[in-house]
């Protein structure tokens, strides 16, 4: 019978030869991922009643990336038993304020073709990029899983979407996600496992696949696979993780293999998208969208701020700078991204353009940290999700978008399309060698 | 097993976000506490209007975003017993039933007002609305899960199963 990528990897971790989707399976753990804010401070009481510790240890792998670094005593505190515990029940793997959990995870190899990974975070779907299903959950659930090393799960149906042709100048994976978001809605996926295919994504680089993957979560996917590809082993073997090409071959669909539905996008036809607030799926092609003046332009996030994004705002303030009465904040996604934008000159660009430098870590995405908004300020931001209040007070306003965007946005103060910026260029950006380079 | 419940009907919309469900400025403070400020956004009498065994029907989507299961619990605490949303987000779902809160995907249920009483059935799939006896079809809750949330959701359950275990290891 043929087989999707997710009931391959579902069945592979339930012990069965196959699975058909809709049957209740228990599957086993490859990895557990945890994070300051949903992980131990949750996680431990319910382990303390259950009497029991971890099943694995080497099997966990915990993130201080939520509240860091602490702004109060009460964010302290949670750091602080972050560490506690993790030393406690021998969690070697413990990566205190070195980057977003999602990204950090993809950085150091944890995340392979075939894996079951668990995550306490809804963008847990991240790890997909590198073809392991990768599902977020609950603290309870969480806790049950470190206590057993087992989850329950109703083996989803895949949606497939085709990405045919190649975007043109100024359009990235953010647009492709937003422009996804307005086709189907929130949660239009239904919890099925998204599996990203089509000519189109072989151009996209690993970090761009990972912001494909990432917003499986806004589609509402319980999962967002991509197949893996030389790009895919190329980044896992600077990550120290040698794998054969027969991995590539062993983790993809069979080509007969029944979907529920199979949805397709031109990106040659696509412009860069806006979402308007309360919701990525409010998204519309820039030039469509009111040039509403901003106070604040971000880049941040597992979403928006790992290298390859930082290098698009970079080609868009290069030799510009931030309109006044706009504040350009960004926060680097890792310390590696840190390192590696100071390395080739990136970091600089922006702070010559006016930007500010944040912390690595979620900070304003979430609302936990710095660069949170005042009631009635508007920002525009490259991360993924523009809830009401959840960047700061209630009535603030957020605008998503590709770190294009949001840098153009920051320049001219309010939204704006990059595409005449980049146009503007003696010499265009090479955005997607760049982004070659990296990936 | 109490298999029925009846309860009044509170009413929200579409897609109604873990943001609103558990705002981000209480996540660092007790849930009780979280409780008094959910869905204050969309309406700020919200914890004070519900009352404990009010069924929540929701529009599609419902629960959407983090994966902080605050967001049911924070229901719990405010005494709902049972959310019947079109659909939900996956999270929230899994969330609700190892919290011990019952999740019941009814696609319709129009005809029903705020405050009206309703019965839910969710091991059958189906919600009646009492006041005019009209019964709508809901996704039964397969049994195995069902047991699960009645035993007060995965973390008794699991505790049950534990004890379970280590008594038989004893003998
Ligand atoms: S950066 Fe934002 S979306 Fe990513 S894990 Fe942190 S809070 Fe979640």
């Amino acid at each position: 019978m043929a087989e999707t990528l997710a009931q391959k990897i579902v069945a592979r971790a339930a012990g069965r030869s196959s699975v058909e989707p809709g049957e209740l399976v228990t599957c086993r753990v490859d990895l557990a991922m945890l994070h300051d804010s949903g992980g131990p401070r949750r996680v431990a009481p319910i382990l303390e009643r259950l009497g029991v510790g971890l099943w694995d240890p080497s099997r966990v792998v915990l993130v201080s990336d939520h509240y860091v670094p602490a702004v109060d005593p009460e964010s302290a505190r949670i750091l602080d038993l972050t560490r506690r515990w993790g030393r406690a029940h021998g969690v070697a793997r413990h990566y205190d304020m070195l980057g977003i959990c999602h990204v950090v995870l993809a950085e150091h190899g944890h995340v392979r073709p075939g894996m079951f990974v668990v995550g306490g975070d809804s963008h847990t779907p991240t790890a997909g990029a590198f073809a392991a299903f990768a599902m977020g959950v609950g603290a309870s659930e969480m806790a049950a899983v470190l206590a057993t090393g087992e989850i329950w799960l109703e083996v989803p149906e895949t949606l497939r979407i085709l990405l045919d042709g190649r975007p043109g100048p100024g359009v990235v994976a953010k647009d492709v996600l937003l422009a996804l978001c307005r086709m189907i809605g929130l949660g239009g996926a239904g919890y099925r496992a998204i599996e990203y295919g089509g000519e189109g994504l072989a151009g996209f680089a690993m970090e761009e696949r990972m912001t494909l993957a990432n917003m499986a979560a806004e589609l509402g996917g319980i999962t967002g696979l991509v197949p893996p590809d030389r790009r895919t082993l190329a980044w896992l073997e600077r990550a120290g993780v040698s794998l054969g090409e027969a991995e590539l071959t062993r983790w993809r669909s069979d080509p007969d293999a029944p979907v529920a539905a199979t949805l397709r996008l031109e990106l040659d036809r696509l412009a860069p998208q806006v979402a308007a607030p309360h919701g990525p799926a409010n998204a519309a092609p820039v030039d469509e969208v009111e040039p509403v003046p901003i106070d604040q332009a971000y880049i941040g996030a597992c979403t928006g701020a790992k290298l390859v994004d930082l290098r698009m705002a970079a080609s868009v303030l290069r030799g510009r700078k931030v309109a006044a009465g706009t504040r350009l904040l960004v926060a680097p996604a890792s310390a590696r991204v840190w390192r590696e934008a100071a390395a080739d000159g990136t970091l600089a660009t922006l702070t010559e353009a006016g930007a500010i430098m944040l912390p690595s870590g979620c900070g304003a995405c979430a609302g936990y940290g710095a660069g949170v908004l005042a009631e009635g300020e508007v920002c525009i931001a490259s991360t993924a999700r523009n809830f009401k209040g959840r960047m700061g007070a209630p009535s603030s306003r957020v605008y998503l978008a590709s770190p294009l965007t949001v840098a153009a946005s920051a320049v001219a103060g309010r939204i704006a399309d990059p595409r005449p910026l980049l146009a503007e260029r003696r010499e265009p950006e090479p955005i997607g060698e760049e982004a070659a380079r990296v990936g | 097993m109490s298999a029925e419940l009846e309860g009044r009907a509170f009413l929200v919309g579409d897609d109604v976000d873990t943001d609103l469900l558990a705002p981000g400025a209480y996540m660092k403070g007790p849930i009780e506490e979280l409780a008094r400020h959910c869905l204050e956004a969309l309406d700020p009498d919200f914890a004070r209007s519900v009352r404990p065994g009010d069924i929540l029907l929701a529009g599609r989507n419902f629960g959407t975003g983090s994966s902080r299961e605050q967001a049911a619990q924070a229901l719990s605490v405010l005494g709902i017993r049972a959310v019947v949303a079109r659909s939900f987000a996956g999270i929230f779902y899994r969330n609700a039933l190892n919290l011990g809160l019952l999740a019941v995907v009814c696609p319709e249920w129009d005809g029903i007002a705020r405050f009206d009483r309703v019965r839910l059935d969710p091991r059958a799939g189906r919600l009646v609305h009492l006041a005019s006896g009209r019964s709508f079809a809901c996704r039964p809750i397969p049994g195995h899960l069902l047991e699960m949330v009645e035993s007060g959701g995965i973390v008794p359950w699991l505790e049950r199963r534990l004890a379970a275990r280590r008594a038989e290891g004893a003998r």
